[in-house]
């Protein structure tokens, strides 16, 4: 039978479409994982409600994992639970940074307008930056603007 | 009870796919980069909005297919309001628009996630995080523009006066709410238009604009019932025009 090792070993190989750095995990996307003797049924939530890469995500993780654990992998969608931004776990932050993408600051219930202000610059670490656009190339980034570097940069937003 | 919970979620989901329509008819035509993401962005969360509450028609109403509900029905049976069938006209129109209708978004998803009705807590907590960020934008623009010169002020408040009895119809009275306010589905549409009066008022206030009284106003209703502008007959042919060249495609 598969054990639950086995499985997460292999969701480590499901990234992300849009940040290829970050897999399903990093990114606090599952919330179940149930072998049983001859199937695995895996649960996940979206990060944002209309995030276009749900499918495409769901699809992978079926195709990884039945070609890694040969057996037949069921994977739904997760009604009941929430995610947010604090589900990224700390790998997942130090990848986005590396990546050039600041990542989302944790956060305890404050207005984004506060959390936004003076995020840190990914390629310069400077804090004298300023919120551009709260919307940018994908749903999950905002737009910043560093004016130590002078470089724009984007930042992988937190939500509640 | 479910068909008044279904009127309040086919209200709800029309809403935000018609003005999920309006906001991507920026894409490629916002006035600079940043406001052409932002209007496209937000395209995208409202009409994801809109599935997702389709779905729950689907799921747990006994309702159709969300893709066949959004495209192939006849005007009168949506249940949009007024306000988002507008076309998007000048910049200081949408904005405007914007701006009340995501605070209105913001009151009734707020409310909803103490609903009884269980499949819309999870969802409304989700979508009023998402929302926030609509409303910083959207507060951020109102803010900036009516302390930038004599023109920009007189269009946006100019742009509230237009938009302000529109946006009451976001309120009309839906059929089978108290039925809802006795069940614990949601509060009803006064209590949320007094909380949206509020929010508003807070913001529109230091920025100088004056809010209409609503005594002084006539509310643009009729969409919750089936009433519509002139403008959302074109609006549904453009939107459906490729699903239904055909309708059993897998896209």
């Amino acid at each position: 039978m598969v054990n639950r090792e086995q499985i997460y070993k292999a969701l480590e190989q499901v990234m992300d479409p849009e940040i290829p750095v970050l897999n399903v995990l990093d990114l606090g996307m599952i919330t179940t994982v149930e072998p049983a003797a001859d199937a695995v049924l895996v649960k996940m939530i979206p990060t944002f409600a209309a995030c276009p890469a749900v499918e495409i995500i769901r699809r992978n993780i079926v195709t990884v994992l039945e070609k890694e654990l040969h057996v037949p992998v069921t994977v739904e969608i997760d009604r009941v639970a929430h995610w947010s931004s604090n589900r990224m776990t700390p790998e997942a932050r130090e990848k986005l940074l590396n990546f050039g993408i600041a990542p989302p600051q944790v956060h305890n219930g404050e207005a984004y307008s506060e959390i936004l202000l003076q995020t840190p610059c990914p390629h310069c670490h400077s804090r004298n930056t300023y919120l551009r656009s709260p919307f940018g190339s994908t749903l999950c980034r905002a737009i910043h603007f560093c004016k130590d570097c002078g470089q724009v940069f984007e930042h992988f937003k937190p939500l509640e | 009870m479910s068909h008044a919970i279904n009127n309040l979620l086919t209200a709800m989901a029309d809403d935000a796919l018609i003005q999920g329509h309006r906001n991507s008819e920026w894409t490629g035509l916002g006035p600079v980069m940043e406001e052409d993401i932002a209007f496209s962005s937000m395209a995208q969360d409202k009409i994801g909005h809109a599935w997702a509450l389709y779905r729950i028609l689907q799921e747990d109403l006994g309702g159709s297919d969300p893709d066949h509900f959004a495209f192939l029905r006849n005007e009168k049976d949506y249940r949009c309001c007024h306000l988002a069938e507008q076309p998007n006209g000048e910049y200081d129109f949408s904005l405007l628009r914007h701006f009340l209708f995501d605070h209105a978004e913001a009151v009734r998803y707020g409310r909803l996630e103490q609903s009884t009705f269980a499949p819309l807590q999870p969802l409304a907590r989700k979508l009023k995080g998402e929302i926030k960020y609509h409303l910083l934008h959207a507060n951020a623009w109102v803010s900036q523009l009516c302390r930038a010169g004599d023109e920009s002020y007189a269009r946006m408040q100019a742009a509230l006066n237009r938009c302000f009895p529109l946006a009451l119809g976001l309120f009309e009275p839906q059929e089978g709410e108290e039925e809802l306010m006795a069940a614990g589905v949601y509060p009803g549409e006064k209590a949320l238009q007094a909380e949206w009066l509020d929010r508003i008022y807070n913001i529109l206030s230091p920025a100088g604009l004056n809010l209409p009284g609503v005594e002084a106003v006539t509310p643009a209703y009729g969409g919750r019932r089936g009433y519509h502008t002139e403008y959302l007959q074109p609006l549904l042919d453009e939107m459906g025009a490729v699903f239904r060249t055909d309708p059993e495609a897998i896209w």
